[in-house]
């Protein structure tokens, strides 16, 4: 009681308020170096994702905990999914929330603890495998189109199994689907993989391979990256479709398989086509099909119609008439043209006749004269004969020979 | 199995190019049908080339050495 009543003098200059305490922690805690940008490791707890995007949640270990906040920035390039009991390895600094007193860290990376060593097994084969040209582009087989036989390795109780079927069938009704039980995590999964996948090559019909299961924890997949079972991926005879896990999983199968679903039910689409969609293509193309054949000959019909309908097959005799008609004309133009020549030449002969009538030396006879020849030739002069010479003279009828008695050549 | 697949193929890229080849027009009329014709053949063998496969879901398990397919439960 005693004490309570002493009064205690302490200059108002020496006393700190919270506020300033705190400003004064914080500052300290926030400036030293060895908690800035620090890796912590630890197990997860009390993990919450707020609305906002931030994740809140505590590290712990056997000894202690502590408060840590990832804010969205940060939180939307982690490549898992945090949650309660994970053990992580948090790149973070160290800050002092004002309001409540309390000190966290601010994780600005986070990754999965104690697959450190896994993720540099992976790494190494990965690049030892794609040097050897196990992923390589000449090695992928085409993924037919049209199967009808879809071999399945994956576990017959997983999520995976169950989408599949589902995906399948609901894609294409009448799918034949071959499953080779397969146990797909822990230490018998690599040599049980293997096994399904020569298995399912004995058999001739597959036409496909899918491999794969659902999400899980890198270690769960684990059995995917080990190099063995890409050995007898990159040796399956029948395309495989490689389909692990998540989207974000990438496995050494997803690589050197011939082809990399994100995921099972991205398997199913990948591996056959949509059924109703290719019936509704076909009957989409029987109806063009159809229209462009019927367009095709009404266009020829139409064309032969415009033809039978020019005058020349509507009228046919017209044109026959026409020519009938000239034919006419002409025979009665060549009768007259006949005609005309005949009539010409009948007055040519006529004047010609008239003209020889004129020279004929038997008109002259006819005329009482007569007509004295010397060996048949005609006399035109009296010094043409000589005294005894022969002579004969013709008259209009008959003729007589005689002898020149004397001959008076005139001047 | 794959020759039927590919005939599948085959046959649809035969009915996509009777349609091209009817859609470019000009054709003389006994191709015109002769397209038709093919066209429509193929198409309906697409068609049945889809219902040929059965459904069919089954394990498939080696036993002493002997493929052995069962029907798969869910």
């Amino acid at each position: 009681m005693e004490t309570n009543q002493k009064i205690i003098k302490i200059p108002e200059s020496n006393i700190l308020t919270v506020g300033k305490l705190t400003d004064y922690i914080k500052q300290r805690l926030e400036n030293d170096l060895q908690l800035i940008n620090i890796w912590v490791k630890g197990e997860i707890s009390n993990f919450t994702r707020h609305n906002s995007g931030h994740l809140y949640f505590t590290l712990k270990d056997e000894i202690s905990q502590i408060s840590c906040a990832m804010f969205r920035s940060s939180a939307s390039s982690l490549k898992f999914e945090p949650e309660h009991g994970m053990k992580v390895l948090v790149l973070s600094s160290l800050s002092v929330y004002k309001l409540s007193g309390k000190y966290q860290l601010i994780v600005s990376e986070m990754h999965p603890d104690g697959l450190g060593a896994l993720h540099q097994k992976y790494l190494q084969l990965k690049e030892k495998l794609e040097k050897e040209g196990l992923f390589s582009k000449e090695h992928k087989k085409n993924i037919p189109k049209f199967p009808k036989t879809i071999g399945i390795i994956t576990s017959p109780t997983g999520a995976a199994i169950k989408d599949l079927i589902r995906n399948l069938t609901r894609r294409f009704p009448n799918i034949n689907i071959k499953i080779a039980p397969t146990i797909v995590q822990g230490v018998d999964a690599a040599s049980s993989i293997i096994k399904s996948i020569e298995l399912l090559n004995k058999i001739s019909d597959i036409d496909v391979i899918i491999i794969g299961r659902g999400g899980g924890s890198l270690e769960d997949l684990w059995c995917f990256n080990e190099e063995i079972v890409a050995r007898a991926i990159f040796k399956s005879k029948i395309p495989t479709i490689s389909a692990v896990g998540h989207e974000t999983d990438f496995t050494i199968s997803d690589f050197v398989a011939d082809c990399r679903a994100p995921t099972p039910s991205t398997a199913a689409e990948i591996a056959v086509p949509d059924k109703n969609e290719l019936l509704k293509e076909i009957k989409h193309l029987r109806e063009r099909l159809l229209q462009k054949t019927e367009r095709s000959m009404e266009s020829k019909k139409q064309c032969l119609v415009s033809l039978l309908d020019r005058p020349i097959f509507k009228r046919p005799f017209d044109f026959i008439n026409q020519y009938l008609q000239q034919i006419d004309d002409l025979m009665s133009k060549s009768r007259r043209a006949i005609q005309n020549f005949l009539e010409l030449r009948k007055k040519g002969l006529e004047i010609l006749t008239a003209k020889l009538d004129t020279i004929n030396p038997k008109a002259v006879l006819k005329r009482g004269y007569s007509i004295a020849l010397k060996k048949g030739k005609i006399i035109k002069n009296a010094s043409d004969v000589k005294i005894d010479d022969m002579i004969e003279i013709m008259f209009q009828k008959g003729e007589i020979k005689s002898q020149v008695k004397e001959v008076k050549n005139d001047k | 199995m794959t020759n039927k697949n590919e005939s599948f193929e085959e046959n649809l890229e035969k009915l996509k190019e009777s349609v091209k080849s009817l859609e470019k027009g000009d054709l003389p009329l006994k191709e015109t049908l002769e397209k038709f014709e093919e066209g429509l053949k193929v198409s309906k063998l697409c068609s049945e080339e889809l219902d040929t496969a059965q459904k069919k879901i089954e394990k498939i398990i080696e036993k002493d050495g002997k493929l052995i397919s069962e029907p798969f439960e869910e």
